[in-house]
Parts: structure tokens; C-alpha cells; sequence
């Protein structure tokens, strides 16, 4: 190359030079927004999602209810077994919310025809208690039985709540006393007088509800003003010093004599006496577990609350879900990464032993983990080893897949040219690109872990029920067998996990679409 | 012949999956203790000679072999003129096993009585409460000390085989590559396994085969429907249902169905009607609301993959030259769309086929319906110990059906589809 080519440019003059911008310092333009990372992004197309919003608000809601359920009744009554009285005879009873009382919504109430006989018994309840489980009389019609003869029907609004009005109780002196001080103290009336209750022909029983005259068929007596009679023990002891007496009462009038006894004493003096008393349904529980029945979702065949029972189930499923999720999606992105970062041998026997755990039913995992755990480890231990068993196996062919995509691309390899190890790849470089799929998949797993935990329990494969916890599953097999008499039993959770599934896949596939745009629309 | 290697290698991994599943559940199964022989009372001592017999006693691997491939020696089977088991003895003359409650002519249970033909209780005494009869156990003698014949209810064998009054060889303790999965120990006392299972199996071949028919146009023709209209409000709808009938688990529509069909309109009975067998008209009509249970969610499978897959392919440049070169709307969509779009679904409508056979253990549970299924549940809930042969052929049979599902769907897309090469490097 010539040399004397380039002289010219040694010699330029310094004043032939400036500063192309004035002698401005240069500076990059400030960014005036703030800087948008994968999960900000991720968020950003996840609110544009109204579905999957709403869904995400569905399911907050639901689990709030299941955390704070529970809480929101009376715990006193829920810890009660079902052998208590108060409880069973509080069966089946329809959602009641006080402040909806005589809407004709939410009331506990339902309509019902009803024979001669039990309308009766009906009006006999709401005098003795002032209760009236009649809400309303819609009308009067006369069938005929099976003989042909003409029976008397009334079709009414029935408050199930003050319904099954009394049963008979023995109390010792002790318990006697505490009640009768309860009443005198709250002015309500729980005890009621003994009665001789007749022997309902159709069920063999006695009805402790009625107290007036009748014949053996169930019939009342009236007198000539068409008026129910009284057919209340008059003689006997009963210790009665309670100052609430029922109206009609002849010691109110001053007969000490002929006046109604309120209980029946039995037992002998030297052992102590015990009472034979009937009570009021209603005030009893009142009574018993301080507040006025009131179950936002009704009981069930039992007598227990649905409301908590189903927010302890859901708490159950919610908990059992998460746990499930975490351990499935921690051991399953470990063996994907593996799997995928290794490939070759590594991946081909590790890809038979998922394919040989993924092809066992899932009934048969649970129940062998059933028969050979559950006296070690609890029902609900053996069952979250079933559900780990098989669960990671998605979870690492996801992994897996995405491994693969990305171990070649340059980045890696220019870190590993750097001198990464393997261990740095694979969780700093490959491994945060596996993080949305991840996590729409660890959601995606929580609704199908719920339906298979409902499912089994619902065939009774797994047992959790006890007095104070129960799951949606049994919940929903024990109301099946009542679904003619009470289909609200069935209606709550069926109608939860319904709510849950629907809200978990939208908002499931809403996280898919918001962390991997392209799969967008894949699924429908 | 690249498909025929794929084909042999998938079918000799399957089997090989199979095996190592079905050993692991037998290792499993046998580590849980027996039920006691005790609960058995007066069939103790048979429970034991065949368990003797089948090498309980033995070590599991023994015990497997014996499984698998049986032992030597024969089962002898004493049938009443009906065809029925009424004894069973092994090779030696041992008996074990024997019908254990006496039916008359008509199939109805013998109770115990006294010389006047007044019902006894347990205690011996005269009794009139039908709930206190007892059954007769023991064969009766007649007055010349002669056997009366004694009848079973349930009818195993096919009758026109037997022949009159003999006695006939059964099957040998054969193992199951012969055929003999074992006896009954819980459910159905002294039953051969496999005879319950294909007594049962027709129904829910049947229930699923009711609801493919029902789903699979169904579905299909949603799905189409919604692409053709896409985001238009019919498409909408159609997606919106498809969501929910994804979602919501299929006991709940049951629940649904059943209120409405059974309780409010009384359509349909409560719970399967099995007396007229699994093809009758009877056994239809009382499981329309299992059907409709079933299908809601397979439809909605359906309309969503259909769909999705439809809308993907109409957008393709091929179905504008279709249209370009003259076709209408209908020609183009029938002919050049479909047809791509039936790449992904018919090897679903395959896969769903085989399923058929597996059924929904919930919904027979639910709607009674004496099939598979609900055998499964009874074989796991059956008390003091689960049923384990039932359980093992089930699992056997459940596990089979899923992999062969999988293998059948990977295969069908390589026929249909030449180009798709599954487990292709």
C-alpha cells in the first residue's frame, strides 16, 4: 500500500474540525416507562383476560370461604356428635338465613300437602310453642285414598325448622335445674308439659309433638268450640320451680292441684332422681348451643350444618390440592430437567419408568396405598402418596419438552463455552424458561387433583368423615340417597365443585395464555 | 415396513410395561394379609384346601408362577339339571366348595322348618317374622335319606352345554394364561372370577357404546358448527357450554339428570333394570339418564377439539384456492378442511372406542348399573378384605386398556397420516 496516500490526512488543520452536535454532551434517550419483566408482562395479558379474572375472583371466594367457613357457626354445635338429639332431630332442615324469614327465599321453608291430621298436628305445635311451622295455607283440596274415601289435603308453606317440634329427654337433677334456670333467665320456654303422647299408627312411634286428645288413628278430639284438648299428665312429681308455665295452665289460675307437670321423675331418692322431660326442639337448641337455628345451607340427613361441613371439605380439598401441586410440580421439574438435560441413555430409562408409573390406574395406586398405608400414615397420608406417585409425571414431560427446545440454542452453549457446569445450565439459563409453563400447570393440576379426591370419596374408596370434617365427596354421596326428601343435601356441593372446576380451568387457561401467547386459542 | 417395526415395537413395550405393572400389584396385593379363614365358618376348612391348593403358603414368586401359569391337577365341578355349581373338589376328592344356601325349584330360598311346616327362627322356635327365617344350609335329605337336588339363583354356565346330572370337569387350577384368574374368596363365595367379569362386561360395553353414539356425532357436529360461525354468538354459546361441560365433573350432570329425569319428571326409574340383559330394550330405556350423564362431557370434547382444530385449518392457503378454483363454501369445508381437521379427531373417536370397554366406574356406581365398574368398586369396598382376585383382574384389565388406548391412537395417526412419524427421531 502506498504510504504517501495517507500524508494528506496528517496535515488537516485542527480549525477544519467541530463538534458535530455543538459540543453537546450525547446521552441515550431516558426511557420514561419502567421497565416490563416476564411475570409484569405475564400480569399485563392476564388482566386483559376478563374470563379468567372473574374466575381468579371466583376462586378467591371460595377459598376464603373454606378458610373462614368453618368459623362463621357456632363450633359448639359442629363438634357435637350425632347421637345428640338436638342434632338429629334437626335433620335435613332447608336453608335458613334470618333476615330472609317470611320472604318465601332462603327461609327454611318449603311447600308441602299435607293430610287432615298432620295439619293438625301442625297447629297443635303452634299453640304449645308459638312457633308456626304453617307459613302460609295455599289451599284446601279433598283427595282420595287407596279405599276411595274422601281425605281432607292442604297444601302449605311449611317452616321445616319449627316442624319436628319436641322430643322427650331424661335429665338428671343436676341438668334438670340448669334448664329450668336457663328458662327462667331468657323467658323462653323449653320445657313443655308431659304429655301422653299417642302411637302414630302408620310408623309405630310416639310423637312427643302432640299434646291434645286424639284417637289411635292420630285424629285430634276437639271440644264443641272446635278447640284441641289438653292431654297433659296432671298427677305425679315433677319439681317444677321454673316460674315459665305454658298458658293454659291451671296453676295459673291458682290450681296447684290439677296443674300440668313438666316432667316425670323417675329413680328413687337414695340413688337420685332423674327427669323424663319433653322439650321444645327449638328452645332447647337455643338452649343448648346458644343461638337461634339458623343454617345458611340447611342440614343434612344427620342433623349437621352443611355450611361448615362443606367449608371443611373444601378447606380439605383446597389444602390437599396445593400440597399435591407443590410436591408433584418440585419432584416432576427436577426429573424433567434431568431427563431433558441429559438426554440419551439417562432420558430413554428414566422416560420407562414414568411410562410404566403413568400407565397404573389411578384407583388401583390409591387403593393399594389404602390397604397398605392408611393404618401407618392416616387416610389422607396414604392418599397424598397416590396422588405423588403418578402426579409428577406430567409435570416432567412439560419440563422435559421444554428442556429439549432450549438446552441447544446458542445462548447455552456460548455458557458453556464460558465454562458453565451443567448444574448453572440447567437452573440459571434452561430452567427459567420452563417457569410459565410451570406454573399454568401447577395450577392446571389443582382442579384435577380436587375432582379425583371428590371422585374417590365419593365411591367411598377413601374415607374422611368424622363428626367435625367431612369432604365434598361424601357430602355428595350421602345426599344422594335423600334427593327426593331434601335435594339441597346434594345441591351445595355439588354445586361448590362445579363452581371450582369451571373457575380453576378458565383461570388455568388464562395463565397459559397470558405466559405463552403463541399457544394462544390451541385448546378452543 | 417402518410402520410394522414401529408397530411391533410399541406392541412389545406395551406388554412389557404391562407385566412389570401387573407383577407389582400382585407382589402388592399378596403382602396384605388374607382374609382369616375363620370369617368363612363352615367353608373354612374348603377356603383352606384351595388356598393350600393355590400355594398360599408358598413364596410370592412361587405364588405367581402358580398364578400365571397354574398348577397341575383339575377342579371338579358338581352341576345340578340347571347347569349350576352346586360342589366343587380338587383332584384328590377334597371337596372345596359348596353351595351354601338352599333354593327350591323356583329359585327361592329354603328356610328352615319344622315337621309341620312352621318357619323356625335361629333359636329353633316357631317364628312368623319373615326377617327371622333361617336359610337352610345343608343339603336336605328326603324321607328315604335320599339328597333333595338343591338349586343356585345365580346362573353361571351356559345351560345348553351341560350335560343332564353328570358330573364335569371345569377348568384345571389353570393360571391365568389359561384362562383361570381365580375364585372368588369375598364377593361372589366360590365364583369362578372370570365368569362374573363376562357376565358383567356387556353392560358396560353397552352403556359406553349408547353414549359413543349419542356423543361422538353430537360433538363433532357442534364443534364444526361453532367454527364455521366462529366468533359469532353461536360459537360463543357453543364455547361457553363447552367450558363448563369440561370442567364440571360428570357425577354432577348425573346428579342433574337424575333429579330432573327421576324425581321431578319420573321418566326414567331410579336405577338400572338389568333383568332383560345387557342388549335388551328394558335395560335402554332405564339407562337413558346414565347415557346422557356420560355424554355431556364427551360431546363437549368433542365440539372443543372439532372446533379448534377446524378454525386452525380453514385458515389455511389451500381452502382459498379450493375456493379460488371454484367450490363452494360446503365442497371446500366437507372435502379439503374435514379432512385435515379428522387427522387429530378420529384417532380420538379410536381412543374413545377403546375406553368404551373401561366405562365410568362413577356413573355405573351412581346409576346401579351391574357392570364393570361398578364390580371394581364392590371387589375394593368388600368387607372384612377387598375382594383380591376380582382386583387383580380388574387392575389387569384397566391397566391393558389404557396402554393399548395410547398405542392405538399413536399407530392410527401414523396410517392416517403418513407424514406424522411418532417416536421418529
Amino acid at each position: 500500500m502506498d504510504k504517501k496516500q495517507f500524508e494528506i490526512y496528517d496535515s488537516i488543520p485542527k480549525e477544519k474540525f467541530a463538534f458535530a452536535s455543538g459540543g453537546d454532551m450525547l446521552h441515550d434517550q431516558k426511557f420514561d416507562t419502567k421497565p416490563v419483566g416476564y411475570i409484569r408482562d405475564a400480569f399485563n395479558r392476564f388482566k386483559k383476560n376478563k374470563a379468567s379474572l372473574a374466575a381468579a375472583i371466583i376462586i378467591l371466594l371460595l377459598a376464603l370461604y373454606a378458610i373462614i367457613g368453618p368459623f362463621l357457626v357456632n363450633s359448639n354445635y359442629q363438634d357435637s356428635y350425632a347421637t345428640e338429639k338436638t342434632i338429629i332431630s334437626y335433620k335435613e332442615l332447608l336453608p335458613r338465613l334470618k333476615i330472609f324469614d317470611g320472604t318465601g327465599f332462603l327461609d327454611g321453608s318449603k311447600t308441602v300437602d299435607v293430610t287432615e291430621n298432620i295439619y293438625t298436628r301442625y297447629k297443635g305445635i303452634a299453640i304449645e310453642t308459638g312457633h308456626n311451622p304453617v307459613q302460609k295455607v295455599y289451599k284446601e283440596y279433598i283427595t282420595k285414598d287407596e279405599t276411595n274415601r274422601d281425605v281432607q289435603m292442604y297444601r302449605i308453606r311449611l317452616n321445616t325448622y319449627f316442624a319436628n317440634s319436641a322430643f322427650t329427654l331424661t335429665l338428671t337433677k343436676d341438668q334438670y335445674d340448669d334448664l329450668q334456670a336457663w328458662q327462667d333467665e331468657n323467658k323462653i320456654q323449653v320445657i313443655l308439659p308431659r304429655a301422653n303422647n299417642p302411637v302414630n299408627n302408620e310408623n309405630r312411634m310416639l310423637l312427643p309433638d302432640v299434646w291434645y286428645d286424639c284417637d289411635s288413628r292420630g285424629n285430634a278430639k276437639l271440644d264443641k268450640d272446635g278447640n284441641l284438648v289438653p292431654s297433659y299428665y296432671t298427677t305425679g312429681e315433677d319439681n317444677y320451680t321454673s316460674i315459665m308455665r305454658l298458658a293454659g295452665d291451671p296453676y295459673n289460675q291458682g290450681n296447684v292441684e290439677g296443674r300440668w307437670r313438666y316432667a316425670q321423675r323417675t329413680g328413687t331418692a337414695s340413688k337420685g332422681y332423674n327427669y323424663v322431660v319433653r322439650v321444645s326442639s327449638y328452645n332447647y337448641f337455643q338452649y343448648k348451643f346458644g343461638f337461634e337455628p339458623a343454617f345458611a345451607f340447611g342440614t343434612n340427613s344427620s342433623g349437621y350444618d352443611i355450611f361448615s361441613r362443606l367449608a371443611s371439605g373444601a378447606r380439605f380439598s383446597f389444602l390437599l390440592a396445593i400440597v399435591v401441586s407443590v410436591i408433584n410440580l418440585t419432584i416432576g421439574a427436577i426429573y424433567g430437567a434431568i431427563e431433558g438435560y441429559f438426554g440419551g441413555a439417562v432420558d430413554m430409562v428414566m422416560e420407562r419408568i414414568s411410562d410404566i408409573l403413568s400407565g397404573v390406574p389411578f384407583m388401583v395406586v390409591t387403593v393399594l396405598f389404602q390397604l397398605h398405608l392408611a393404618s401407618k400414615v392416616g387416610v389422607v397420608g396414604s392418599l397424598i402418596y397416590a396422588f405423588i406417585l403418578t402426579g409428577w409425571i406430567g409435570m416432567a414431560s412439560t419440563v422435559r419438552m421444554q428442556f429439549y427446545r432450549f438446552k441447544n440454542q446458542e445462548y447455552v452453549l456460548a455458557a458453556r463455552t464460558l465454562g458453565a457446569k451443567d448444574w448453572r445450565l440447567i437452573w440459571k439459563h434452561i430452567f427459567p424458561n420452563t417457569l410459565g409453563t410451570i406454573i399454568t400447570s401447577s395450577v392446571l393440576v389443582i382442579p384435577g387433583v380436587i375432582f379425583s379426591e371428590t371422585s374417590l370419596s365419593y365411591l367411598g374408596i377413601i374415607n374422611l368423615d368424622s363428626a367435625t370434617m367431612s369432604s365434598v365427596g361424601s357430602m355428595l354421596s350421602a345426599g344422594q340417597s335423600v334427593m327426593t326428601s331434601a335435594p339441597h343435601v346434594v345441591l351445595f356441593p355439588a354445586l361448590f365443585i362445579a363452581l371450582l372446576e369451571i373457575s380453576f380451568n378458565l383461570f388455568g387457561n388464562g395463565l397459559r395464555d397470558a405466559f405463552n401467547p403463541s399457544l394462544r386459542g390451541v385448546e378452543g | 415396513m417402518y410402520l410394522l417395526k414401529y408397530i411391533l415395537k410399541r406392541i412389545g413395550l406395551m406388554l412389557l410395561t404391562f407385566l412389570v405393572i401387573f407383577t407389582m400389584c400382585f407382589v402388592f396385593v399378596k403382602l396384605l394379609p388374607n382374609m382369616p379363614a375363620e370369617q368363612f365358618g363352615k367353608d373354612m376348612e374348603l377356603i383352606l384346601k384351595r388356598r393350600e391348593m393355590l400355594g398360599y403358603d408358598k413364596p410370592i414368586i412361587e405364588q405367581y408362577v402358580y398364578y400365571l401359569f397354574g398348577r397341575t391337577g383339575y377342579i371338579y365341578d358338581k352341576l345340578d339339571i340347571n347347569g349350576n355349581r352346586i360342589q366343587s373338589k380338587d383332584s384328590q376328592g377334597n371337596l372345596l366348595w359348596e353351595s351354601r344356601i338352599v333354593k327350591d325349584e323356583h329359585g327361592n330360598t329354603v328356610y328352615k322348618t319344622d315337621a309341620d311346616g312352621n318357619y323356625l327362627n335361629a333359636d329353633g322356635a316357631i317364628t312368623k317374622d319373615p326377617a327371622l327365617y333361617v336359610p337352610v344350609t345343608e343339603p336336605i335329605l328326603d324321607k328315604d335319606g335320599n339328597k333333595i337336588p338343591v338349586y343356585e339363583q345365580e346362573t353361571v354356565y351356559d345351560k345348553s352345554k351341560i350335560p343332564e346330572g353328570v358330573e364335569y370337569i371345569r377348568k384345571g387350577m389353570g393360571g391365568i394364561i389359561r384362562g383361570y384368574f381365580g375364585t372368588s374368596e369375598v364377593l361372589y363365595l366360590g365364583s369362578d372370577v372370570w365368569e362374573i367379569f363376562a357376565r358383567k362386561i356387556p353392560y358396560t360395553v353397552a352403556l359406553n357404546i349408547y353414549s359413543i353414539l349419542l356423543s361422538i356425532p353430537l360433538g363433532i357436529a357442534l364443534g364444526i358448527f361453532a367454527a364455521l360461525k366462529k366468533n359469532k354468538w353461536q360459537d360463543h354459546v357453543i364455547s361457553t357450554g363447552v367450558m363448563i361441560f369440561v370442567s364440571v365433573p360428570s357425577f354432577i350432570y348425573a346428579f342433574l339428570v337424575q333429579y330432573i329425569l327421576y324425581f321431578k319428571l319420573g321418566w326414567t326409574p331410579p336405577v338400572a333394570n338389568a333383568m332383560g340383559g345387557a342388549w335388551s330394550w328394558t335395560f335402554f330405556t332405564s339407562i337413558i339418564a346414565a347415557i346422557l350423564s356420560m355424554s355431556f362431557g364427551t360431546i363437549a370434547g368433542f365440539a372443543r377439539y372439532t372446533r379448534a382444530e377446524l378454525t386452525e385449518v380453514l385458515t389455511n392457503e389451500y381452502m382459498l384456492l379450493a375456493r379460488t378454483k371454484g367450490l363452494t363454501k360446503a365442497q371446500a369445508v366437507v372435502r379439503h378442511a374435514l379432512r385435515n381437521a379428522m387427522v387429530v379427531i378420529f384417532p380420538m373417536i379410536l381412543g374413545e372406542f377403546i375406553s368404551i370397554m373401561s366405562g365410568s366406574l362413577i356413573i355405573e356406581q351412581m346409576f346401579s348399573i351391574p357392570g364393570v365398574g361398578e364390580l371394581y368398586i364392590k371387589s375394593i369396598q368388600a368387607q372384612p378384605t377387598p375382594d383380591y382376585n376380582f382386583f387383580m383382574l380388574l387392575t389387569g384389565f384397566y391397566t391393558l386398556i389404557g396402554l393399548s388406548a395410547g398405542i392405538i391412537i399413536d399407530i392410527s395417526y401414523g396410517i392416517i397420516d403418513p407424514r406424522i412419524r411418532m417416536g421418529a427421531r
